[in-house]
C-alpha cells in the first residue's frame, strides 16, 4: 500500500525465483528472501495477533531456553516489512561478519531496531514485554538448510512455533503490520517528531514511506 | 590478494549471494558506485558506495580515514533527508568495511537532461536562438536546481562538488510536464522531474557565506564548461536560490568576491 509505483523496479526475473508456499499447508509463516547474505541462510517470519502468553515467552528468552531461539519483536514498534527486514538483514550480516554485539543473531535483530547502542534499551522498547505485547512479530533465522529440504524445514518451524505462541497468525504484510503499528511510539523511538520532511509531506502513503526511510536510516547510522 | 589485477575486486559484501550481478556504475578517485539489489526491499535496487583500501596509505590511517568518510557522508545524508532536502536515503552501512548502501535514484543526471534538451545545435547558435523557441521547460529545471541547492544550504550543508552530474532528475510519478507547459514533446520530457542531489563524498557542515558561495561558484564553473550553450541561462539558478532561504542574498553577494579571486582564498596575509 505504501509502495510508490514510480520508484519500484519490478523485474520478472526476480519475482519468478520466489517459490510458492508448499501446497496443502495453510500457514502464515513466510520464507523471507534477503540479498547479500550467504545462500545457506534461511529466514522465516510470522505475525501473531492478540498473543496471550507474552510473559511466558519472555521468560523463555531470559532463561535462554534453546527451544525458544527466535527474534520476538513487539509488532506495535514495527512500521513496515522493509523496516523489520532492515533489522533482520543487519543481524544476519553482523553474524556472518562475526561482529555480534548480543548473544545471538536473534537478539541481534531486536537490538538492530534501536537507533543507539544501548542493548537493554533495545530489548525493552522493541522486544517482547510481559503484559504489554499484544501483537508479536516472530523471526527465525537458520544458518543452514535442512537436510530434508526447505519445505520440510518450513513446516517444522511452523509446527513448533504455533505450539509455542498463543495467538492468531496473520500474514506478515505491510497491510497487517500497519494495523498494529503504534505511530506515536514509532515517532518517538526514531526521533521523528519535528522532522521537517514529514511536515512537508501531505500524502499519507508518501509520509509513511518517508517515516520508513527515517527509521531505517536511524538504524543504519546507529551510534553516530 | 595483493597482486594487481586489471578488474578491481568487488567488496566482500558483493561477493555474497545476490539474484542480480552487481553493476559497476562509476569509478572515481576515492570510490566506486555499484548498482545492486537492495538487501531487504524485494525487487528494488540500491546504490552501493565503496571506498576500497588505499595500498599507498598506512593501513591504520587508511582504515580510520575510510571509516570517518563513510560515516560523515552517511550523517550528511541523514541530516539532509530529515530536513526535506531531496537526497537518497541510507539503507545500511559498514563504515569499517568501507561501504554504504543508499536508495537507488531513478532517472538521468541533470547533465544528460540538459544536453538532450539542447540537442545537436551548433555551439555558435547560442546567441541567435533566444527568440526562436520557448525555453520555459529548461528555465523551469534551472529554477528547481536553485531551489534544491538553496534547501541544501539552508540545512547547513555545503556539497563540495556541485555539478550537473551530481544532480539527478527523478521522473515524476505522473506524466506531468514542467509548469503546466503542456508541451508533450520528448524534449520537454528530458528536463522534467525532481532534482535529487547526490554524491556527498566531499560535503561538510557549514553555515558560512564563504563556503556556500564557493559551492555556487563551483557549480557555475562546472555548468559553463559542461553546457556552454546554456550558460546565459545560469542566472535562473541563482535567481531561485536567492528566494530559497533568508541568508541567500548575502551568499550571492559573497559569490561576486569569489568570482573575482577564484575558488581558493588567498593565503597571503
Amino acid at each position: 500500500m505504501s509502495k510508490r509505483p514510480a520508484t519500484e523496479t519490478s523485474d520478472p526475473a526476480l519475482t519468478s525465483k520466489r517459490p510458492k508456499p508448499p501446497s496443502g499447508v495453510t500457514m502464515s509463516l513466510e520464507r523471507i528472501r534477503l540479498e547479500h547474505i550467504p545462500e545457506s541462510y534461511r529466514v522465516y517470519g510470522a505475525l501473531f495477533r492478540d498473543v496471550s502468553n507474552a510473559s511466558f515467552l519472555q521468560a523463555q528468552l531470559i532463561s535462554r531456553n534453546p527451544e525458544f531461539e527466535y527474534a520476538f519483536v513487539d509488532a506495535s514498534t514495527v512500521l513496515s516489512r522493509a523496516h523489520l527486514l532492515a533489522a533482520v538483514w543487519n543481524a544476519v550480516y553482523t553474524s556472518v561478519e562475526g561482529n555480534l554485539r548480543t548473544p545471538n543473531v536473534h537478539s541481534e535483530v531486536v537490538a538492530s531496531l534501536n537507533i543507539n547502542n544501548n542493548i537493554a534499551d533495545g530489548y525493552r522498547r522493541w522486544g517482547i514485554t510481559p503484559d504489554k505485547t499484544k501483537d508479536l512479530v516472530v523471526v527465525k533465522i537458520l544458518s543452514s538448510p535442512d537436510t530434508l529440504g526447505d519445505a520440510q524445514q518450513e513446516k517444522d518451524v511452523w509446527t513448533r512455533l504455533t505450539a509455542q505462541v498463543k495467538g492468531r497468525p496473520v500474514q506478515l504484510t505491510d497491510q497487517e503490520i500497519a494495523q498494529v503499528t503504534d505511530w506515536q511510539k514509532v515517532r518517538k523511538y526514531y526521533k521523528m517528531n519535528g522532522a521537517p520532511v514529514l511536515d512537508q509531506t501531505k500524502d499519507e502513503a508518501e509520509k509513511r514511506k518517508k517515516m520508513e526511510s527515517l527509521a531505517i536510516m536511524g538504524m543504519a547510522l546507529r551510534g553516530l | 590478494m595483493t597482486e594487481p589485477t586489471t578488474e578491481f575486486p568487488p567488496p566482500k559484501i558483493l561477493t555474497l549471494s545476490s539474484t542480480h550481478k552487481p553493476i559497476l556504475i562509476t569509478q572515481g578517485a576515492e570510490g566506486r558506485l555499484y548498482k545492486t539489489p537492495s538487501p531487504f526491499q524485494p525487487n528494488q535496487f540500491c546504490a552501493l558506495k565503496y571506498r576500497p583500501p588505499k595500498p599507498y596509505r598506512h593501513p591504520i590511517l587508511d582504515a580510520r580515514l575510510t571509516k570517518a568518510r563513510i560515516s560523515s557522508e552517511a550523517k550528511v545524508l541523514d541530516r539532509c533527508y530529515r530536513e526535506g532536502v531531496p537526497v537518497p536515503a541510507v539503507l545500511a552501512k559498514d563504515a569499517a568495511a568501507g561501504w554504504m548502501m543508499i536508495e537507488w535514484i531513478e532517472g538521468e543526471p541533470v547533465r544528460v537532461g540538459i544536453n538532450t534538451w539542447l540537442g545537436e545545435r551548433p555551439e555558435d547558435d547560442a546567441a541567435l536562438d533566444t527568440t526562436q523557441e520557448d525555453e520555459t521547460p529548461l528555465i523551469d529545471l534551472m529554477k528547481r536546481m536553485g531551489v534544491a541547492v538553496g534547501a541544501l544550504h539552508r540545512t547547513g550543508v555545503v556539497h563540495g562538488d556541485l555539478t550537473t552530474s551530481n544532480m539527478m532528475l527523478r521522473p515524476w510519478a505522473d506524466d506531468r510536464l514542467p509548469n503546466g507547459h503542456g508541451d508533450k514533446t520528448e524534449k520537454a520530457k528530458a528536463v522534467a522531474g525532481d532534482v535529487v542531489v547526490i554524491d556527498f563524498g566531499l560535503a561538510m557542515q557549514s553555515q558560512s557565506d564563504e563556503d556556500r558561495a564557493v559551492d555556487l561558484y563551483v557549480l557555475e564553473r562546472a555548468f559553463a564548461s559542461t553546457h556552454p550553450r546554456a550558460e546565459r541561462l545560469f542566472h535562473h539558478i541563482l535567481d531561485s536560490y536567492r528566494e530559497s532561504f533568508k541568508k541567500a542574498p548575502g551568499v550571492l553577494h559573497k559569490l561576486e568576491d569569489v568570482r573575482m579571486r577564484g575558488r581558493k582564498r588567498s593565503m597571503l596575509g
